[in-house]
Order: C-alpha cells, then sequence, then structure tokens
C-alpha cells in the first residue's frame, strides 16, 4: 500500500512541473504584450502600463530558461506576486481568502452528487427499463444539455424575483451581522441553496448514468448469479455483492470529473456573486489582472492534481486487486 | 453503411436529434434570408417589447430584434462548433498516431501530455489564456480547439494499439508497404468510427463552452450576436424581460440535446460495443 501511494505520488511530480510549465507558455502566448480587453471600461491600467509590470515581475526581457527558472522558484516560495488591482495586495493573500469558499462548495457538491446518484443510478439498472428508469434517462439527457448559467438564470427569476423565497446573491445578507448566530447559519445555508442546485445537476445527471451503466454490467457477472443460486436475499445480492464492485469505476470517474466540476465553479460563482476562485479569476480577467489570473492557474490545476491523487489512493483502499498489480485496470 | 442505416433508423430518439441538427445548420446557412429584421440596426422606440406579432421573440435593451440576432447566433455556435472541434480532432488523431504507432518513450511523452491537460480545469484554462488574446470568434475556435483534444488522441491511440497487432497490418509490414501507407490506407480508416462518434458529441461540448464564454462576456463580442451575448445582455433586464434570457437559453438547450441524441444514435448503429467505452460523461465541458 505505501510503495503504491509513493508510487503516484512520484507520477505526480511531472505534472507539477507541467502545470508550471503550460502556465508559464499561457504568458508568452500573447504577441508580445497584453491587448486591450474589448470590455469596456473595466481594465484599470492601460496596455502600456500593464505591459510594463508585467515585463517587471515576470523579467519578461530576459532569456527564456532565465525566466522560467525565475518564475519555478517563485512558484516555490509560493510567492505570486502582487495584484495589480489598486490594492496592491499579495496574490497569494487574494487567492488564500477564497479557496476555502470554492473548496467547500465544490466537496458539498461532490457529496451531494454521489449521494443522490448512486441510488438513482442502482434503482434504474435493477429496474431496467422501468417508468422510473425512463424518467431518470430523460433528466440525464436533459440535464446534459442544459448550460448551467441559464439554469442559474431561470431558478433566480423564479426562486429570487418572482416567488422571493431565497436570495440570489452571496454568502450572507447585509443585516448578517444582527442575526443570531443560529438565524446566521439559516442564513448561510439559504444562500448555498440555489449555488449548488445549479452546480450539481449536470454532474448528477452524468454520475447517475454512469451508476446505472456499471451496475448494470455488474449485475450480469457471475458471482451475481452464483450469490442469488446460494439462495441470499436480493437486497443483499444487491446492496452488498453487485453495489461494490459497481462503486468501483465510480471512484476513478470521480477523479476523472473533478477538473470540470471545478471548472464550473467559474460560472456558478460569477452569477451568485460567491467570493471563490471563480469569480477572483473572471474578475482578474476583466482587470487584466495576471499576476492573479497566473496564480490561479497553478493554483487551481495544483488543487485538481492533488484531488486526482486523492481519488488514486482512495480507488486502491476500495480494489484491493490494484495494490498488487500497481496499475489500474 | 446500409447496415448502419438500419440500425440508426431504428432508434427513434436518434433520428429526431439528427433533423433538428440538419434544420439547424439550415437556418444557420440561411439566416440573412430568415431574419425579419437586421440583427444590429437599433430602435429607440421599441426598447424591451415583449414577444408580439412584428418581433415573435421580442427585442432586447437597444430594440433589435431577438429572432433575427438569435438566428445570426446559431452561425456563430455552430461555427464555433465545427471549426473547434475539426482543429481538436486533427490534433488528437495526429498526436495519438504518433503515440500509437511509435510506442515507447514518444507514446510515454504524448500520453503524459494528455494526463497534464486533463489536470487543467478546462474554464480556468480557457479564461487565462484568453485574458491575453483580444477575444474574437478565431481566437474562441482556436482555444477551445486546442484545449480539446485529448480525448481523441486517447482514442486514436487507443486503436493503434489494438490494429497495429492484427493480421492485416502485419501482413502489409511484410511485404514492405510504408509506415505512412500502414497508416493512412490501413489503420486509420478502421479508427474512425469512434472518432466519429467523439467529434458528434464533441461539437455541444463545444457549443456549451463557447456560450458560456460569451455569457462572461469574455467570448465572441458584441455587436456580433451569439446565443451566450444575448443571454448575457439578458441577465441585467431579467426582472423586466423574460424573453431575452429564456429563448437563448433553450436554443443551446435543444442544440446540445439534438447533438448529444445524433451522436450516441451513431455510436450505438455503428458498434453496439462501444456502449462499454462509455467514456462520454467524463468532464463535460469545464
Amino acid at each position: 500500500m505505501l510503495g503504491y501511494a509513493l508510487r503516484r505520488l512520484l507520477l505526480a511530480i511531472p505534472l507539477l512541473i507541467g502545470i508550471t510549465f503550460i502556465s508559464f507558455l499561457v504568458i508568452h502566448l500573447a504577441p508580445g504584450e497584453p491587448v486591450e480587453l474589448a470590455t469596456g471600461d473595466l481594465g484599470i491600467q492601460s496596455s502600456a502600463q500593464a505591459k510594463q509590470m508585467l515585463r517587471e515581475l515576470y523579467g519578461l526581457d530576459r532569456p527564456l530558461h532565465e525566466q522560467y527558472w525565475n518564475w519555478l522558484t517563485r512558484l516555490a516560495r509560493l510567492d505570486f506576486g502582487r495584484s495589480f488591482a489598486p490594492d496592491g495586495r499579495p496574490v497569494l493573500q487574494k487567492i488564500g481568502e477564497r479557496l476555502p469558499v470554492t473548496l467547500v462548495l465544490n466537496i458539498i457538491e461532490m457529496l451531494i452528487i454521489v449521494a443522490l446518484a448512486v441510488p438513482i443510478g442502482v434503482f434504474s439498472a435493477t429496474r431496467q427499463y422501468s417508468l422510473f428508469d425512463k424518467i431518470t434517462t430523460v433528466f440525464v439527457f436533459v440535464g446534459f444539455a442544459t448550460p448551467d448559467f441559464w439554469l442559474a438564470l431561470l431558478l433566480m427569476i423564479l426562486f429570487g424575483a418572482q416567488l422571493g423565497w431565497l436570495p440570489i446573491s452571496g454568502l450572507r445578507s447585509l443585516n448578517w451581522e444582527y442575526l443570531s448566530f443560529w438565524r446566521q447559519q439559516l442564513d448561510l445555508l439559504s444562500h448555498l441553496v440555489l449555488p449548488i442546485l445549479v452546480a450539481t445537476f449536470g454532474g448528477l445527471a452524468g454520475f447517475s448514468r454512469y451508476m446505472r451503466q456499471s451496475m448494470l454490467e455488474v449485475v450480469r457477472q457471475e458471482y451475481i448469479q452464483a450469490a442469488r443460486a446460494k439462495g441470499l436475499a436480493e437486497r443483499v445480492v444487491i446492496g452488498k455483492h453487485a453495489l461494490r464492485n459497481a462503486m468501483l469505476p465510480i471512484v476513478t470517474i470521480l477523479g476523472l470529473s473533478l477538473p470540470g466540476l471545478i471548472g464550473g465553479s467559474v460560472i456558478v460563482e460569477s452569477i451568485f456573486a460567491i467570493p471563490g476562485m471563480g469569480q477572483l479569476m473572471v474578475q482578474a480577467v476583466f482587470e487584466r489582472d495576471y499576476p492573479v489570473i497566473m496564480g490561479n492557474l497553478v493554483v487551481v490545476s495544483t488543487l485538481t492534481l492533488v484531488a486526482n491523487l486523492i481519488a488514486d489512493l482512495a480507488y486502491s483502499v476500495v480494489d484491493p486487486r490494484i495494490r498488487v498489480s500497481g496499475r489500474r485496470r | 453503411m446500409t447496415a448502419f442505416w438500419r440500425a440508426f433508423r431504428r432508434n427513434q430518439l436518434a433520428v429526431v436529434g439528427g433533423a433538428v441538427v440538419l434544420c439547424l445548420v439550415v437556418l444557420a446557412v440561411a439566416a440573412p434570408l430568415l431574419a425579419p429584421w437586421d440583427p444590429h440596426r437599433p430602435d429607440v422606440r421599441k426598447i424591451l417589447d415583449p414577444p408580439s406579432g412584428s418581433h415573435p421573440l421580442g427585442t432586447d435593451q437597444l430594440g433589435r430584434d431577438v429572432l433575427s440576432r438569435m438566428l445570426y447566433g446559431a452561425r456563430v455556435s455552430l461555427a464555433v462548433g465545427f471549426v473547434s472541434v475539426g482543429i481538436a480532432t486533427v490534433i488528437g488523431i495526429v498526436l495519438g498516431t504518433i503515440a500509437g504507432y511509435h510506442g515507447g518513450a514518444i507514446d510515454g511523452t504524448i500520453m503524459r501530455l494528455v494526463d497534464l491537460m486533463l489536470v487543467f480545469p478546462r474554464f480556468f484554462l480557457l479564461l487565462a489564456v484568453l485574458a491575453f488574446l483580444r477575444p474574437s470568434i478565431w481566437t474562441i475556435m482556436a482555444v477551445i480547439g486546442l484545449t480539446g483534444w485529448m480525448g481523441v488522441a486517447r482514442l486514436v491511440r487507443a486503436e493503434f494499439l489494438t490494429l497495429k497487432e492484427r493480421e492485416f497490418v502485419i501482413w502489409s509490414q511484410s511485404i514492405g508497404a510504408s509506415a505512412f501507407r500502414i497508416i493512412w490506407r490501413h489503420i486509420l480508416p478502421n479508427a474512425m468510427a469512434p472518432v466519429l462518434v467523439a467529434m458528434t458529441l464533441g461539437i455541444p461540448a463545444a457549443i456549451l463552452t463557447e456560450s458560456g464564454l460569451s455569457f462572461l462576456g469574455l467570448g465572441v463580442q458584441p455587436p456580433f450576436a451569439t446565443w451566450g451575448n444575448i443571454l448575457n445582455e439578458g441577465k441585467d433586464a431579467i426582472e423586466i424581460a423574460w424573453w431575452l434570457s429564456f429563448y437563448p437559453g433553450l436554443a443551446i438547450l435543444v442544440t446540445v440535446l439534438s447533438y448529444n441524441l445524433l451522436g450516441e444514435g451513431i455510436r450505438d448503429a455503428l458498434d453496439p460495443r462501444l456502449r462499454q467505452a462509455a467514456g462520454r460523461f467524463v468532464g463535460r465541458s469545464r
């Protein structure tokens, strides 16, 4: 087990270096200089000024290998530079404030997706072609085709504007400070309902489909017939023997779909004005705040890498075969 | 081919999906003929008019006809879908072929690159790149294509690994066929089926990505109409003009849904076994 974990960890190192390299390439993508965004007057400094600051920050006039080394050593010291925004705060500080929000939201979303997708998948697989199965199939296709920003807008119209049941922006009400402790929690929770609903919608569709597929395959296996043949209750056959094996690919898929889930935070956070990494990224792009953009990119992708690693290790815990052979099927 | 048609036709949902896709292409191509109004001409007397006889889908903040703007928007969506998936497919086929045919260290390097690209949450990467470039329809197509080739590369490589060992390939090697000829004439044509499916399913993903970027205001820029930026403008008037937000989103949903149904239909008709390789739900578009 320890050996396996170590091997995975070693494999992650080149990827980590790769992340820094691709990010470094992105800085150099621009044809010489950062360009004025045609998005109104949100940009804070003129193109020339931003260009000058960029040149100083990354030493863009020095040879490429020197620049990359410079960038790498800064990253190793967690030095992302200072924001170009007027407050000029360190990028690391800005990201640090927002990272927990995005992290917590994504973990909650993932838990909800798994908690709902597994029973839905098992149910539709064990009752293939039933009404329930058909309804979930429709849900899967529609869920997969629904743009999350559109769903968010529709829910805002319905619950926010028309019914007035739920707040549609931010994480706290204006009078938050004056609420009692429990009221504060309730307030936070009510702010989270719509964003989480939107963020889980597409993922839930995909995962329940996967779970169904995986379950359908497992149920056809001989060991399931054997379990039935020796007279086990159907509940035990499905709930124990089949479910455990059907869950295995789900762990892998969970790891693989993480970048998508985290990337989805960009849209959800911007629509619902949630102060997370996604919203920070969009703001930074509009303000041409390059240090924040680059810092965000490196942190988010490293985070995904770590999450993938955790999924890998989790996989080896639930599937002993992996530890022995040392590689995935 | 006839066997394919017979199998495809039996899948009614896929046929409907295909028909809708065909209609959309026709609508997009014929947009200048069909649009009742000039999509760019503002009219101060008609600001935020609800849907009516002369403006079936209402007007926007500048009094422009939403239906006309959406017809023109269809052109952008479909063009971005086709071109970016085209770019991604070419890159994927080239890298997948090199990796699968050569194997060894080259294969290892290319596959690590695939792993690496898959670690980046795509939307963050797209935004970072777009921050340095001027957003236009061309840059959007390019960046969506350049960040979306990994699936095709994996597919093509996997096909090569299995086909390489097949007798017809070994025989043609033994009679001295060049590597180019073996790849081009013998292996690639056999690997095209899954690539075609991946392309059909890649187009809706690209359309979703483009509309998401345009929605954020970082995609194709106004005054060009796209479904995403009509929605972006519509969100500010959401409480008084629902039609501005509702119809473009519905158009995206119907388009993506139709492509997905079509893609699944093609896949099932080509090879029912491909169902097992259900790789498509992974990592949606961002």
